[in-house]
């Protein structure tokens, strides 16, 4: 616990306070529209209530500790492995709802992952993932009959 | 002795050859993952839980156990061997355990850790053998108000009093909490926060959120900052074995620890890091060898390690007599248990006490095996280390949307999924703890129907809530529990001071 000697106003800090009010405004506006089927009780809008009331205390909590600038420090951050991973995880997406099966996608989520963390030799850890993801198709599809996404590849199995 | 007939049938139940080799699957499971930096007890369980939807619950929940005592033993060599625990729960081993290592001492250190976990985890087993039985006879005369002033009580301590910041430990609770109101609500057929998607009106499922949060959330958090810092692999050098003098310096911290750990683990205040941070300080305090703490002292690697165990076993207490998670893997567990349709708590205890104490009975048999899998077996964990993290985690991210589309064939999932791991990268980089969410997620519908259930009875008066003088005390201390850490800063700071 290093608390900075000055205190600055934490822009992240605000904003997860922000997004909290929004959260606890989304919560009470889905609450308005239950309907009460019991004469007695709240019913389902127990929960939402206090849910919602509790984030707006809480938004203000953050918020006072942005204000304050009690975060916690924060290390400089690289973007790239970032991208790299969820990207990888978008074209695994993009690939399952064409219906390209997910040995291809896994393949280029397991290759791109290894990138960001330094690997540089995409081709070699695209092989490497398909082989990966071709044996787990095979022990849960095949050995557990657990339904998976098919596509071109899985199907020559 | 109740207990001691309940644990010989379960015994019987335990040694069955296919539960015998559940129980195994388990405990090797565990210790890899326990092993692997970047993969805990809670994520593993989570990536399990599609894939064993259709085995025997019975067998599938052994080997979840003994996914977490593994875990816990696991954890310690990675503390001793590489300065980064694998776990919070082995951030004390470290500090004694890796100078140990460095010093050429890694061996004893490890030898410690392992029989240290053995002695603790069997004594804590048995602790629940015989509280269990005494707890489930309380447990039965609650009524639903009483269970939900004790989920109250196990929100506040799971998320705010022990944390660094009380404030950051709800916000993740009321996160879980919201993520846990999504779907259909069961007892007015209406859909909450569902906004016409049909993935989300059968609820936010614990398994993507638990994955997205430990696996891809992980991932994401070690790539962005992998240019800080780098990690280096002590090697195991010199004997194996403890000398005559690391028994006689071990023995009574193995039980102090267990005493810390079991009775902590066992209270619904969650979490392993307190007793096992305890432990240390007691132990840098009665050592008779004080110059060597901070360079290697024995004592510290032996006392946490054992209290990590103990409150492990301890944890199952309230899991199984009362249905109450304390811990992400405790709550991965109860998602387990769910997935069958089974309830933990009393009444399970009167339906299935053959699947109860054949889990029970099968932690001993666990804790024997992880005794012969981390002490002669060690070197072979180790190479397990040597993995390039590349792969490591590239396959930890296959398994884990593997793992996720298993459960629900439908890419919303891996949306989900991805959501949930740009939410646990944020979490861990403004330091939110993760467990909160997850425990909220699944004890939050409960704690809901149960205060349905009193409001209903009482007609709606919410002072049914006070009037029962079990759920009024519960109440109480849940208020206690929630104001303390705000009236005194430093009680969740000694996790600070040690290091």
């Amino acid at each position: 616990m290093t608390t900075s000697p000055q205190r600055r106003i934490d822009v992240a800090g605000l904003a997860i306070a922000l997004i909290l009010l929004a959260l606890a405004g989304l919560v009470w506006w889905d609450m308005s529209k239950l309907q009460i089927l019991s004469p007695y009780d709240l019913g389902p809008k127990v929960m939402p209530i206090v849910v919602s009331a509790g984030l707006i205390l809480l938004a203000i909590g953050n918020g006072i500790s942005a204000l304050r600038g009690d975060l916690p420090t924060r290390e400089s951050l690289d973007w790239t492995p970032i991208v790299l991973i969820l990207g990888g995880l978008a074209i695994l997406i993009a690939l399952i709802t064409l219906g390209w099966g997910f040995i291809i996608g896994t393949a280029i989520l397991f290759a791109a992952t290894s990138t960001a963390f330094g690997r540089r030799a995409f081709l070699v850890d695209l092989l490497i993932g398909a082989g990966l993801a071709l044996f787990v198709y095979l022990l849960l599809g095949k050995l557990l009959t657990l339904s998976l996404p098919a596509g071109p590849l899985e199907r020559l199995f | 002795m109740e207990a001691f007939y309940s644990l010989a049938s379960g015994l019987s139940v335990a040694i069955q050859p296919m539960n015998l080799l559940f129980a195994l699957i388990g405990v090797l499971l565990g210790t890899a993952v326990g092993v692997l930096p970047g993969i805990g007890p809670a994520l593993t369980v989570a990536l399990l839980l599609p894939i064993t939807f259709k085995l025997d619950p019975g067998g599938s929940i052994i080997m979840f156990a003994g996914i977490y005592y593994g875990g816990m033993y696991g954890g310690s060599t990675t503390a001793i061997l590489i300065n980064t625990p694998g776990e919070s729960a082995s951030m004390a081993t470290a500090l004694e355990g890796n100078k140990m290592a460095k010093a050429g001492r890694g061996g004893p250190a490890l030898a410690t850790a392992a029989i240290g976990s053995f002695v603790a985890g069997t004594i804590a087993t048995l602790g629940l053998t015989f509280l269990a039985p005494y707890l489930v006879d309380i447990a039965v005369s609650f009524g639903p108000e009483d269970y939900f002033a004790l989920m109250c009580v196990a929100f506040i301590t799971v998320s705010a009093t022990f944390g660094d910041s009380p404030v950051r430990g709800l916000t993740s609770l009321f996160i879980g909490l919201l993520l846990g109101l999504v779907g259909i609500d069961i007892l007015s057929g209406q859909s909450r926060l569902s906004f016409g998607i049909p993935e989300l009106y059968d609820n936010i499922e614990v398994t993507t959120l638990a994955v997205g949060l430990f696996a891809v959330g992980e991932a994401l958090y070690v790539a962005s900052r992998r240019h800080i810092e780098e990690e280096k692999l002590e090697p195991v050098r010199g004997s194996l074995w403890m000398t005559k003098e690391d028994w006689k310096r071990s023995w009574k911290p193995w039980i102090r620890g267990t005493l810390f750990g079991f009775p902590i683990g066992a209270l619904p205040a969650g979490g392993a890091e307190i007793p096992t941070f305890l432990s240390y300080s007691t132990e840098k305090r009665l050592t008779k060898h004080p110059e060597e703490f901070g360079h290697g002292a024995i004592e510290g690697v032996a006392g946490p390690e054992a209290a990590n165990n103990a409150s492990a076993a301890g944890t199952l207490v309230p899991l199984l007599t009362l249905g109450l998670p304390t811990s992400a893997t405790a709550a991965m567990m109860l998602a387990g248990f769910q997935q069958y349709g089974l309830n933990p708590g009393p009444l399970l205890f009167a339906e299935r006490p053959d699947l109860v104490w054949g889990l029970i009975a099968s932690l001993f048999i666990a804790n024997g095996m992880l005794l012969v899998l981390n002490l002669p077996l060690v070197g072979l964990w180790v190479r397990l280390l040597a993995i390039p993290q590349p792969w490591l985690y590239a396959g930890i991210l296959v398994f884990a949307t593997i793992g996720t589309i298993a459960a629900n064939p439908s890419p919303v999932e891996l949306i989900m999924l991805t959501v949930f791991g740009v939410l646990g990268f944020l979490m861990r980089r403004f330091d939110f703890p993760i467990a909160p969410v997850v425990v909220g997620l699944i004890l939050g519908p409960v704690a809901e129907s149960q205060l349905r259930r009193a409001l209903s009875i009482s007609l709606g008066d919410p002072m049914v809530l006070l009037e029962s003088p079990i759920s009024a005390t519960l109440l109480v201390i849940a208020l206690i529990a929630l104001i303390l850490p705000f009236v005194m800063k430093g009680l969740g700071r000694f996790k600070a001071v040690e290091d």
